[in-house]
C-alpha cells in the first residue's frame, strides 16, 4: 500500500488524525481511469435510482460529454426535489491577502509582487457594514493563509465582529486544529471550507512548493477537523485545471461521502473553482471548459444530491444564472475580491480576477426573473 | 357531500375544514398565496431558519389571513435546539403550532425519534400545539403520544423524493392504534397517493416537493385538494372489504357444519 501521508513532515502543532480516510479515497481515486466508461455506462446511470461511486465515475468520464443535456434534465430534477427554486446568496469579505505559502496558481502567492493588506479593528467593521447594508445576511470571511499576519486572535476577531452583523458565518482561511475550529465555532462561525485544490499528491507537491500549504494531509484533513471543533458544515473543492479535474473531481467526491458517512449530521457542500488568470499571470489558461465545469457540477449533483453547490464569480453572468437553475444552489454576489473595497477604500490588491461584477440587486433580479428564489438566510443560531 | 363539510380536523383544539397542510420554501414566495388559495390550504408550514432575521422578504407577508402557520425546526439536531427554534418561532409571532423535526443525517434527512420523543414533551410543558415528524414507529409514536403530541406526521417516503407511500402499512398500524390525527407528512408525490393515504385513515397530508416540482403548482395545488378530499370521503364511507382482503370464496370452507 501506497504511503500518502506526509505526516513526518508536519511542523510543529499540527494535529495529526488516522489517515485511513484519506489513505482510502486517494486509492480509489488513484485507481480511477476516466476512459474506462462507455456510452452503455452513462446511460445505465441516467435511468437507475441511486448513483454510488461508479455511476459517479461514468458521468464524470469523457463518455459522459455527448449526454450534458439529458443529465441536465435528471441534475435539474434533482435539485429541485431537494432544493426547490431556492438559490441562496452571500457575499465573501476579503479580509487580509498576506500569504505564507507559495502555490503557483494564486495570486496570493508570497512571491507575488503585489500590495499586501489587512483590515484592522474598525476596518472591518466598516466593511461588514457597507455589506450588511445590502440586506445580505450570509457572509463568507477570507483570508490569505498567513499564520503571521492573520493569526488566530485576528480570525476570531473577525468572526466576533461578523456575527453582530450577519446570521451565517463562513470560514476560508488556513487548516486550523480542532480546537482552533472550536474556538472560531464559539466566537459564531459554523461553516468552513477548505479547497484541497488537487488529490494528485504529485502534483500538489508541485504547485505547493512552500509554507505550510505544503502539507497535504493536514490539508485533507481539515473537515474533519472542523467538524469535530463544532462546525455544522464543510465545503469542498479541487482547483480544476491544475491536474486531471475528472479524477480531482472524483477523489473530490469521494472525500465528501466519506466525511458524511463518518459525521452523518455534516452539511456538505461543493465549490466550482476553475483557474482563472490572476494578476501578473494574465494569460494563465486551463482546460477546463465550461462544458466541462458544468459535467462536474452535474455529476456532484447526481452523486450526492442533498449537497449544496456554490458558484462563484470567476464564472460569467450567463454562466452562473443558468447554471444555478440545473444543480448549484449557492451564489455570491456584490463580489469585491481586493482588501477593503466594500466601504470604498481597497488597501490591497486582488487574489483574481472576477467575471461577474454585477451587485446584489443585479444578480437578485436576474434570478427572480428566471423563475429562481433568491434566499438571504437559511440559517438560525440557537 | 354534507360528509366533508361535517367533519372537521382537530388539532390541539383548533378545528381545520382543509386536511392540506403546505410545506414552504420550495417555490417563490409570491406563489405561496396562490398555491394556498387554489389548495383551500388553512394550515403551512415555515421554516423559522428562513423566516428569521430579515432576508430579502419575509414569508409572513405572503401568507393570506386566517392561515395557521406551522413553524418547523428544521435545522435542529437535537431537542434542545428544537426548542430554542419553537421559541424563536413564538417570539416572531408565528403562534403556538410546531412541528418538530429533529435530523441528525443530512444525506436522507430521516427524523431521530428519540430526541424528537423528547422535544415533544419539552414543547408541551411550554404550552406548545406540537406536532412531531418521524418515522413511523408504533413505540416512538406512543412515547410521542404519552409526551403530549396533538398530532402525529410520519414520513410516506424519503422527504423530498416524491416517492410515494412507501410506508403504508406501518401508517395504517399507527392509524389503528394512536388515537391523535395520523398526518402523512414527506415522500408524497402525487395526489393520487395523497388520495391512498386518506383513504387508509390518515387525518392530512402535507406536500411541498410535489407541488413545487411540478409544472404548474397552482393546478397541482387544486389537483391536490380533490384528491385529500376524495380519499377522505372513500374513509369516511368505508372502502369495499375487496380493497383490504382477497374475494370470498364461492363454495365455502365451513359449509360441512351441521349445526342440531
Amino acid at each position: 500500500m501506497r504511503d500518502f501521508t506526509d505526516a513526518e513532515d508536519y511542523e510543529e502543532g499540527m494535529e495529526h488524525i488516522d489517515p485511513g480516510l484519506m489513505t482510502g479515497v486517494l486509492e480509489r481515486a488513484s485507481a480511477y481511469d476516466s476512459d474506462d466508461y462507455s456510452e452503455r455506462d452513462v446511460l445505465g446511470v441516467l435511468s437507475s435510482d441511486g448513483i454510488g461511486p461508479k455511476g459517479f465515475a461514468a458521468l464524470l468520464s469523457p463518455a459522459a460529454e455527448p449526454f450534458l443535456e439529458k443529465i441536465a434534465r435528471r441534475a435539474k430534477e434533482e435539485t429541485m426535489k431537494h432544493f426547490g427554486n431556492s438559490v441562496n446568496i452571500f457575499t465573501p469579505l476579503y479580509a487580509s491577502n498576506y500569504c505564507s505559502n507559495r502555490c503557483v496558481y494564486c495570486g496570493f502567492n508570497r512571491e507575488n509582487n503585489i500590495k499586501r493588506a489587512k483590515l484592522v479593528g474598525e476596518e472591518m467593521d466598516r466593511e461588514m457594514e457597507a455589506i450588511a447594508s445590502t440586506g445580505l445576511r450570509e457572509i463568507l470571511l477570507l483570508t490569505g493563509e498567513s499564520r503571521l499576519h492573520s493569526d488566530p486572535d485576528y480570525i476570531a476577531d473577525l468572526v466576533a465582529r461578523a456575527s453582530g452583523h450577519f446570521s451565517n458565518i463562513g470560514l476560508e482561511v488556513y487548516p486550523m486544529n480542532t480546537g482552533e475550529y472550536r474556538r472560531m465555532h464559539e466566537m459564531g462561525a459554523d461553516y468552513v471550507t477548505v479547497f484541497q485544490e488537487t488529490y494528485d499528491t504529485d502534483v500538489y507537491k508541485k504547485v505547493h512548493p512552500g509554507g505550510r500549504k505544503r502539507i497535504f494531509s493536514y490539508r485533507f484533513n481539515s473537515q474533519e477537523r472542523a467538524l469535530r471543533g463544532g462546525m455544522r458544515g464543510v465545503g469542498f473543492a479541487p482547483l480544476l485545471g491544475l491536474s486531471d479535474f475528472r479524477r480531482d473531481s472524483f477523489a473530490c467526491g469521494l472525500h465528501a461521502m466519506e466525511i458524511q458517512r463518518k459525521y452523518p449530521h455534516a452539511e456538505i457542500s461543493f465549490s466550482l473553482p476553475r483557474f482563472r488568470p490572476f494578476i501578473n499571470h494574465e494569460d494563465a489558461e486551463n482546460g477546463v471548459t465550461e462544458s466541462k465545469l458544468l459535467q462536474v457540477a452535474m455529476a456532484y449533483r447526481l452523486f450526492m444530491p442533498f449537497a449544496g453547490q456554490t458558484i462563484s464569480t470567476r464564472e460569467r453572468p450567463g454562466f452562473r444564472d443558468n447554471i444555478v437553475g440545473i444543480c448549484a444552489t449557492k451564489m455570491s454576489a456584490g463580489v469585491s475580491v481586493g482588501i477593503g473595497e466594500h466601504s470604498g477604500t481597497e488597501k490591497g490588491d486582488a487574489q483574481f480576477d472576477i467575471s461577474d461584477p454585477r451587485g446584489l440587486e443585479e444578480v437578485v433580479n436576474a434570478l427572480v426573473a428566471n423563475g429562481r428564489q433568491p434566499v438571504f438566510n437559511d440559517y438560525v443560531k440557537v | 357531500m354534507k360528509k366533508l363539510n361535517e367533519d372537521l380536523l382537530d388539532i390541539g383544539g383548533r378545528k381545520f375544514r382543509s386536511r392540506f397542510i403546505l410545506g414552504s420554501g420550495k417555490f417563490s414566495l409570491e406563489m405561496t398565496r396562490t398555491v394556498i388559495e387554489n389548495g383551500g390550504v388553512e394550515m403551512a408550514t415555515l421554516a423559522v431558519r428562513r423566516a428569521n432575521a430579515g432576508g430579502m422578504e419575509n414569508i409572513l407577508d405572503y401568507m393570506p389571513h386566517g392561515v395557521t402557520l406551522l413553524p418547523n425546526t428544521s435545522g435542529a439536531r437535537d431537542a434542545g435546539e428544537a426548542v430554542r427554534i419553537a421559541e424563536l418561532a413564538r417570539e416572531l409571532g408565528c403562534g403556538d403550532f410546531v412541528k418538530v423535526e429533529i435530523i441528525r443525517d443530512s444525506k436522507y434527512l430521516l427524523p431521530d425519534n428519540t430526541e424528537t420523543a423528547k422535544a415533544v414533551g419539552l414543547l408541551k410543558a411550554r404550552d406548545f400545539v406540537v406536532m412531531p415528524y418521524m418515522m413511523p414507529d408504533l413505540s416512538a409514536a406512543r412515547d410521542m403520544e404519552d409526551a403530549g403530541a396533538d398530532a402525529i406526521m410520519p414520513l410516506g417516503a424519503p422527504i423530498g423524493s416524491n416517492k410515494g407511500l412507501l410506508t403504508r402499512e406501518f401508517i395504517k398500524i399507527l392509524v389503528e392504534e394512536i388515537d391523535l390525527p395520523i398526518i402523512v407528512d414527506a415522500g408524497i408525490g402525487r395526489p393520487s397517493q395523497a388520495c391512498e393515504a386518506m383513504e387508509i385513515g390518515a387525518a392530512a397530508i402535507m406536500a411541498n416537493t410535489a407541488i413545487a416540482t411540478s409544472g404548474d403548482p397552482a393546478a397541482m395545488s387544486k389537483s391536490f385538494k380533490m384528491a385529500i378530499e376524495a380519499g377522505r370521503l372513500a374513509y369516511l364511507s368505508g372502502t369495499g372489504r375487496v380493497l383490504e382482503h382477497r374475494a370470498e370464496a364461492s363454495s365455502p370452507l365451513t359449509g360441512f357444519l351441521e349445526d342440531r
